[in-house]
């Protein structure tokens, strides 16, 4: 599916990815974890072709990313900010990438999910975070793609709203799709998580299932066994 | 007159900062779609360019349409006129969307595009005129051609100023403008500078759009 | 003695009318008994009158040599055939009037003239129309004579082999008036000529100067209009002319001006009006001239002033929409502006006594590194011009601190 080999990315002189090889075969879940400025969404925006690593290659159901473009119809990407163009209303906005993927999407069954409703036709700019948070999700989750790719999907959410969430992701892994998520919330992960890739300094650190992290770190939870290797790190 | 030859790339070029800038986080979100990057560049490019001229066009057209210089010997001048404003804008706005991709920090982005168009409006005038002060004693008719040519907004100012009757008030200098500007070769010429005035801007754009990172 | 005066002149006018209606009158036409016009002439007696008729009259140059009345009924013309000159008169009192003459040789070596008129007193040019003329009225060593209401064109191309409409040299006391001279070199050309006067004549598209005015002093010219000619009208090396009412319009190109002033002292400039011109009035080395009640409209400038130009004063004028004012090529001056209008004077009147509260500088620093180096004319209407202008008027370093009118007006200034 996903399959990223040598992947060098430099931000100035920050090193950011530094030599990253990752492959991401069949369906289900697969958590990309790792402390803040790991290169967690860097990662994620090289798979998606808005950054533009210095070295490596990317390929996306065999396909190299560079330059291109259709390979982004498989694609569903959820950013980790919401930012939409202020001046526009939700409506509009649904309608815009409607309009731009040309795809069938089951945007009003999300909307009723979310309660969205009364919001359609308020303009973007006058929404709260969680409300933006929602509409981001509408438009992530309401195309049918093989692949998901969603940075940091539960900021700001409410609780129902996260219950939704889950629920909507599971309905996605049911359906044997790829998806790729960021997150600190290790709920979340252990709760979701088939696979972790775990960054650490612009390197996978550990990749693997949820259980083989417990126990290389030889911790019972999830948090603890990440703290450990963060403090393992350290020394 | 002048208000066109130095208005028109101000507000080109701030315009187009402060669109570039306030839409980058439509441009994030339509950079995840299934779109070419160069699509969406140029499209917000064209978009931009393209409404500043409509906007330049129906503003100064429709009065003057109404004062009826449709009847009158003026409307090729006033057809120029508007011309060189659309191609002033299309360039500032392509100088200003290179600024805007080049520099994240938006003050300094501001900066530099209020920079340049100062630069080009007025600093750059003030350069030439010094120099032809300067070097007065060599022939100066190639270089003062060769210093229009270089910068849009004199360009445009040249080839407005050559179609009003004061064109006999530039006298030697202008008689060597007449010559190359006046005839339909000079015209093309030009009009092919001020093209490439447009091309290159947009041609970095392009590049730029498909190296930069979001 | 007051009986005598009376008769004396009633006996005179009575000699003048027979001599001019009663002498001899000859008819010539195709069909009369005279058919040529040199042999009519050379039967003649002095005073005689010759009545051409309607025709076309091809005799080569027709010499006049006696004082006759050369008069034209329907038309005649005479026809040059693009060899040489057509009348030449070298006798007083010779009075053309009415006819077409045509067609004259043009020679880099002779001064073909339609009619050309040598130690004449008293002729008379009246209601002819000169076509395709080299030179149309040469004119030399002549006195008290009248040009009136002719047509004069040619067909220049170069200056170099061209002549003028009606040129006078050596001659005094001639009065020009209401001819329409066009496509010529110069339409008037005055060189040595004194107590003369030009009024009401229209001079247009020549290829030189509307008017030109050589050594030639006391002479005034009134209600004249210069209208698109290459250069516009010279008035160089002469004292004591008077210039008013007239008209000096559209005279653009490179090095074109309404009215050039060189050499000139102690003139009267009053009523006249540059519109449309390059240059409104060139002045070079020009002293003791008063410029009064003058529009100088949408000139490039109205007023260029080079050299030592002493003692000029500027009362009265409107100064409407030129490029420039005033262009000065030095700091030196002793010139004076007053009670001037100018259109783009940004003052205010207080005390509402219609004269602007603060001075008017004439001087555009633009205009003064115009004329240290042309080139930058290039730079005209550039935002950074302007600027320039507008420090300079705030604080004037370079443009001549005295050169101000210090009681600028309010309003345009009607007649």
């Amino acid at each position: 599916m996903i399959e990223i080999t040598d992947l060098y990315k430099r931000f100035g002189k920050v090193k950011v990815l530094d030599g990253v090889s990752l492959e991401i075969n069949g369906g289900g879940v697969f958590a990309v974890l790792g402390p803040n400025g790991s290169g967690k969404t860097t990662l994620i925006k090289s798979i998606l072709g808005m950054v533009i690593p210095q070295a490596g290659a990317i390929h996306v159901n065999e396909q190299h990313v560079k330059g291109q473009w259709q390979y982004r119809e498989d694609i569903n990407y959820l950013p980790q900010i919401a930012r939409f163009p202020e001046n526009l209303s939700v409506k509009e906005l649904i309608g815009m990438i409607k309009n731009l993927r040309g795809k069938k999407a089951n945007d009003d069954a999300l909307i009723e999910l979310f309660g969205l409703e009364e919001f359609m036709d308020k303009k973007l700019g006058n929404l709260s975070g969680g409300t933006k948070q929602k509409v981001n999700l509408v438009l992530t989750f309401m195309f049918d793609c093989p692949l998901l790719i969603l940075d940091e999907p539960t900021t700001g959410l409410d609780p129902v709203s996260l219950i939704h969430l889950k629920e909507l992701i599971q309905k996605e892994k049911e359906a044997g799709k790829t998806i790729l998520i960021t997150t600190h919330i290790m709920d979340f992960v252990d709760s979701m998580a088939d696979e972790i890739v775990f960054l650490l300094e612009g390197n996978i650190y550990f990749k693997g299932t949820v259980a083989e992290l417990k126990k290389k770190s030889s911790k019972n939870e999830l948090e603890h066994a990440i703290a450990t290797i963060l403090t393992e790190q350290n020394d | 007159m002048n208000i066109i030859i130095v208005l028109t790339p101000m507000i080109g070029t701030i315009f187009g900062v402060m669109y570039f800038y306030s839409s980058r986080e439509f441009t994030e979100l339509l950079l995840a779609q299934p779109i070419r990057r160069t699509t969406i560049f140029l499209g917000q490019y064209l978009g931009v360019a393209l409404s500043l001229t409509m906007s330049l066009v129906l503003g100064l057209g429709i009065p003057f349409l109404i004062y009826g210089i449709a009847q009158s010997s003026e409307i090729w001048n006033f057809g120029l006129l508007l011309l060189s404003g659309a191609f002033l804008t299309f360039i500032f706005v392509a100088v200003a969307a290179n600024i805007a991709l080049m520099h994240e920090n938006k003050i300094k982005g501001f900066g530099y595009a209020i920079f340049i168009w100062l630069f080009m409006a007025v600093i750059y005038d003030g350069l030439f005129l010094i120099s032809l002060v300067v070097f007065e004693d060599y022939p100066l008719d190639k270089f003062s051609l060769f210093a229009t040519m270089f910068n849009p907004i004199d360009l445009s100012r040249i080839l407005i100023l050559l179609k009003l009757d004061i064109s006999a008030l530039l006298g030697y200098t202008g008689a060597i403008f007449q010559k190359f500007f006046g005839t339909n070769t000079g015209m093309f010429a030009s009009i092919g500078v001020l093209l490439v005035w447009c091309g290159i801007p947009v041609f970095f754009i392009k590049r730029i759009s498909e190296k930069k990172d979001f | 003695m007051r009986h005598f005066i009376i008769s004396a002149s009633v006996l005179l006018c009575l000699f003048l009318h027979i001599n001019y209606a009663l002498g001899t009158v000859y008819e010539v036409c195709s069909s009369c008994e005279k058919t040529s016009i040199t042999e009519t002439i050379s039967l003649a007696s002095p005073g005689d009158t010759l009545l051409i008729k309607g025709g076309v009259y091809q005799e080569g140059e027709i010499v006049i040599k006696k004082p006759l009345v050369l008069l034209g009924i329907d038309k005649p013309v005479i026809d040059g055939g693009s060899v040489a000159g057509a009348i030449s008169i070298f006798a007083d009192s010779v009075v053309i009037k009415g006819f077409i003459i045509q067609n004259i040789g043009l020679s880099y070596t002779e001064d073909y003239a339609a009619i050309y008129i040598s130690k004449s007193k008293h002729f008379i040019i009246e209601d002819n129309e000169l076509k395709n003329v080299f030179f149309g009225m040469l004119v030399e060593k002549s006195h008290f004579g009248r040009i009136h209401n002719n047509i004069v064109s040619g067909e220049v191309k170069e200056e170099h082999n061209s002549g003028n409409g009606i040129h006078l040299w050596h001659s005094d006391h001639v009065r020009i008036t209401e001819n329409h001279l066009s496509h010529l070199r110069d339409g008037i050309y005055f060189e040595f000529v004194s107590e003369s006067h030009i009024a009401n004549n229209i001079s247009k598209e020549n290829l030189r100067y509307g008017l030109h005015f050589m050594f030639s002093n006391n002479n005034d010219y009134y209600d004249n209009e210069f209208i698109n000619n290459g250069a516009g009208v010279a008035v160089m090396f002469s004292k004591f002319i008077n210039m008013k009412r007239n008209r000096f319009y559209k005279n653009w190109g490179t090095a074109s001006f309404g009215l050039l002033l060189k050499e000139i002292y102690d003139a009267e400039i009053e009523d006249n009006i540059f519109e449309e011109n390059t240059i409104g009035i060139n002045i070079e080395g020009s002293t003791r001239i008063n410029y009064r009640s003058n529009s100088l409209i949408k000139n490039g400038w109205a007023v260029k002033i080079a050299g030592g130009c002493y003692a000029n004063v500027f009362t009265d004028n409107n100064f409407i929409g030129n490029s420039f004012d005033v262009s000065y090529n030095s700091k030196m001056n002793d010139n004076k502006f007053d009670n001037n209008y100018w259109s783009s004077y940004t003052g205010y009147d207080l005390d509402k006594d219609g004269i602007g509260d603060v001075p008017y500088r004439p001087v555009k620093l633009f205009s003064y590194i115009v004329n240290q180096t042309p080139e930058t004319i290039v730079l005209l209407r550039s935002l950074f011009i302007d600027i320039l202008n507008f420090s300079e008027k705030v604080s004037p370093i370079f443009t001549p601190d005295h050169l101000v009118d210090a009681t600028p007006k309010m309003k345009m200034i009607n007649d």
